[in-house]
């Protein structure tokens, strides 16, 4: 398994001594949800709880529901049947338990989805600002901390435009972060950044787990999964088909589905 | 046998060759690439020196060699066979043109108008002058309430003049002026409704959006004049000109509307998951989030709109107000300045005055896009 695809930092041993899943707190609870598009049954039966603390990846081929899964965990897709409960708040239509859910809840896209048209401390100021009702002052240091968690500071004053992929991405991240979330989604975070800026994602990722961060990652980097995951969850055709540790998910899938997926993408 | 090659030195950067740069070249390659295109190229310089001087004669004055009459001139020079343009009619008529029947002992008051306003909008439309805020209150709230009280009078000691005896281009900038700003929020809204998920609000805008589009301004003023006071209850009157103000934002609402639709739809969906995800409701997400962007996208469209418009007040004539097309057409029935060259000169002036305040428009749009693009990349 030496050879796998991965860009991950395989020299950086993952610092796990505050990484503590919780036996008793739910962060995310889905019981029997069916999601469809139309006449399209996207996914079907969903039984998914996410202890507080756990860092959880998603896998599987494309078309599978994984995005769809975790897009609406803060509603931004909407489920027909089934529940879903985040932080002990039911998804429903009503907005106010959605916004409530979203305070707590960020998220990081493929494409990054920074504004473009505001400089890069304002994308990370806004929420606090306008949803948080934080003064100026303090929501602008906060963002210069997570901008130098993230490693750069000095783009504060620059608009997204100007910053490369794996720069914008890090930028998305901290801007989740300025909501100071419960939760972090992420959805194929890395899937539209070249192949060298991959690793400085993934590097902000890792230490976020290591700070005890609830994690839900749609990804293919499976370097990631087996280092940093305490769960590898495998999706084909709307269901979820495989479940376990990373260890025995890349050693011993049980799935045939699995196996031909792991093969393939693992050459 | 092996290769091998390592550059141990770059070539320098070399000047461009001597072809490929300066006015010759440029000429080369605009204006005579082809056979086709130095045959177009002669083509334009013959039209040209046909066309110019004729028109140069006509609009220039005397002392600059052409022969027209320059403005203080007498009425019997225009009257020459040879004479062009009679500038000195639109010199004499020049406050008819722009305070129409306004008696000419309150000239001050419009004067004031005009120069709170250039006071005003000069220092809002330049992004580096500070208290853009005070400033845009005072313009968009304050001002509108000085000028009404000041040109309309009763107030103060000040005499007052009904509407009907406002016009020229005093009533030009003020239907425009209160067109253009008032369109543009319900604009917004219309637009922001068209895609409401709501289909009562949907339906409403859509019906409202389609209804306007589908009358011509004619018919929308015509019955704003002759058919609103028909249903209105006996006694109530509606001032004309606050009627034609009103037919003639709600026409460029419309208009509007569906150009700010267009940007609304050409932003990514990412653009409203991303506010979404955040926690901003829909209010706060459009107003920071998609509507300076879209606005941004579309705004060589909307300052279309705003050309359209101020082009378009000039309709308001066919109602009976004196606005400055109308002022120009009165004035030309004026026998004291009966001169071959008469209509000719009134209308040429108003062409002018229309062109300068939309080209002035235009080009403020192209700045203003440029200084806003931060480089579109999501």
């Amino acid at each position: 398994m030496s050879d796998m695809s991965s860009h991950s930092a395989e020299e950086r041993t993952v610092n796990t001594s505050q990484m503590k899943v919780s036996d008793t707190e739910v962060a995310i609870d889905v019981v029997g949800m069916h999601k469809w598009y139309g006449d399209f049954h996207v996914l079907r039966d969903i039984d998914l709880k996410v202890m507080r603390g756990e860092r959880i990846v998603i896998a599987g081929p494309s078309g599978s529901g994984k995005s769809t899964l975790i897009r609406c965990m803060n509603r931004l897709e909407e489920h027909q049947q089934g529940q879903i409960i985040v932080n002990g708040v039911e998804l429903t239509a009503d907005l106010k338990r959605i916004d409530e859910v979203r305070r707590e809840v960020g998220m990081v896209f493929q494409h990054f989805n920074l504004f473009p048209h505001l400089t890069i401390l304002q994308n990370l100021t806004l929420a606090p600002i306008w949803v948080r009702g934080i003064p100026q002052a303090e929501a602008e240091a906060t963002a210069m901390h997570y901008l130098e968690r993230v490693k750069i500071p000095e783009q504060a004053n620059k608009f997204p435009g100007q910053l490369s992929g794996g720069q914008q991405q890090r930028v998305a991240i901290a801007r989740s972060l300025c909501m100071q979330p419960k939760i972090m989604l992420f959805d194929e975070p890395t899937s539209a950044l070249d192949p060298e800026m991959v690793k400085e994602v993934l590097e902000v990722m890792i230490s976020l787990a290591e700070e005890g961060m609830t994690m839900l990652c749609v990804t293919h980097e499976m370097g990631f999964a087996r280092q940093v995951a305490n769960r590898v969850i495998f999706m084909d055709q709307g269901q979820i088909i495989e479940q376990n540790d990373p260890e025995t998910f890349f050693s011993n899938p049980q799935h045939e589905r699995t196996k031909l997926f792991l093969s393939q993408i693992l050459h | 046998m092996s290769f091998s090659y390592v550059r141990d030195h770059m070539v320098e950067p070399r000047p461009a060759p001597v072809n490929t740069a300066g006015p010759i070249a440029w000429a080369r390659r605009n204006l005579f690439a082809t056979p086709s295109d130095s045959l177009m190229t002669i083509l334009a310089i013959v039209l040209l020196i046909w066309a110019i001087p004729p028109i140069y004669g006509f609009v220039a004055p005397n002392f600059l060699g052409g022969d027209a009459v320059p403005p203080g001139g007498i009425v019997e020079e225009c009257r020459l066979e040879t004479a062009g343009a009679c500038w000195a009619y639109i010199s004499a008529r020049m406050s008819f043109f722009i305070y129409g029947f306004y008696p000419a002992e309150e000239y001050w008051r419009p004067n004031l108008v005009f120069a709170l306003g250039a006071l005003l909008i000069v220092p809002l439309l330049i992004p580096r002058v500070p208290f853009k805020r005070t400033n845009a209150i005072l313009f968009f709230v304050v001002y509108p309430v000085i000028c009404f009280y000041l040109l309309n009078g009763g107030v103060l000691g000040m005499r007052p003049v009904p509407t009907e005896q406002w016009g020229g281009l005093l009533v030009t900038l003020i239907i425009s002026l209160v067109g253009i700003i008032c369109s543009i929020p319900i604009g917004i809204l219309l637009a922001l409704g068209r895609q409401s998920k709501l289909p009562i609000i949907k339906t409403l805008c859509v019906m409202f959006i389609e209804l306007w589009r589908a009358v011509p301004l004619i018919t929308v003023l015509f019955m704003a004049s002759v058919m609103l006071p028909l249903f209105m209850p006996q006694g109530t009157t509606v001032d004309k000109l606050l009627r034609a103000l009103v037919g003639v934002t709600l026409f460029s609402s419309a208009y509007l509307a569906e150009v700010v639709r267009g940007g609304l739809q050409a932003l990514p969906r990412g653009q409203y998951e991303a506010a979404s995800s955040l926690g901003l409701s829909y209010w706060k997400s459009m107003w920071f989030i998609i509507l300076p962007q879209a606005l941004k996208h579309v705004i060589p469209g909307i300052v279309n709109s705003f050309i359209a418009l101020f082009k378009d007040t000039s309709l308001v004539s066919i109602v009976g107000i004196f606005d400055l097309l109308n002022t120009v057409q009165a004035a030309s029935s004026d026998i004291e300045w009966s001169s071959p060259t008469q209509a000719i000169t009134g209308y040429l002036f108003a062409g002018m005055v229309f062109w300068v305040f939309c080209f002035a428009m235009s080009r403020y749009s192209i700045w203003m896009e440029r200084r806003l693009d931060t480089g579109h990349k999501g």
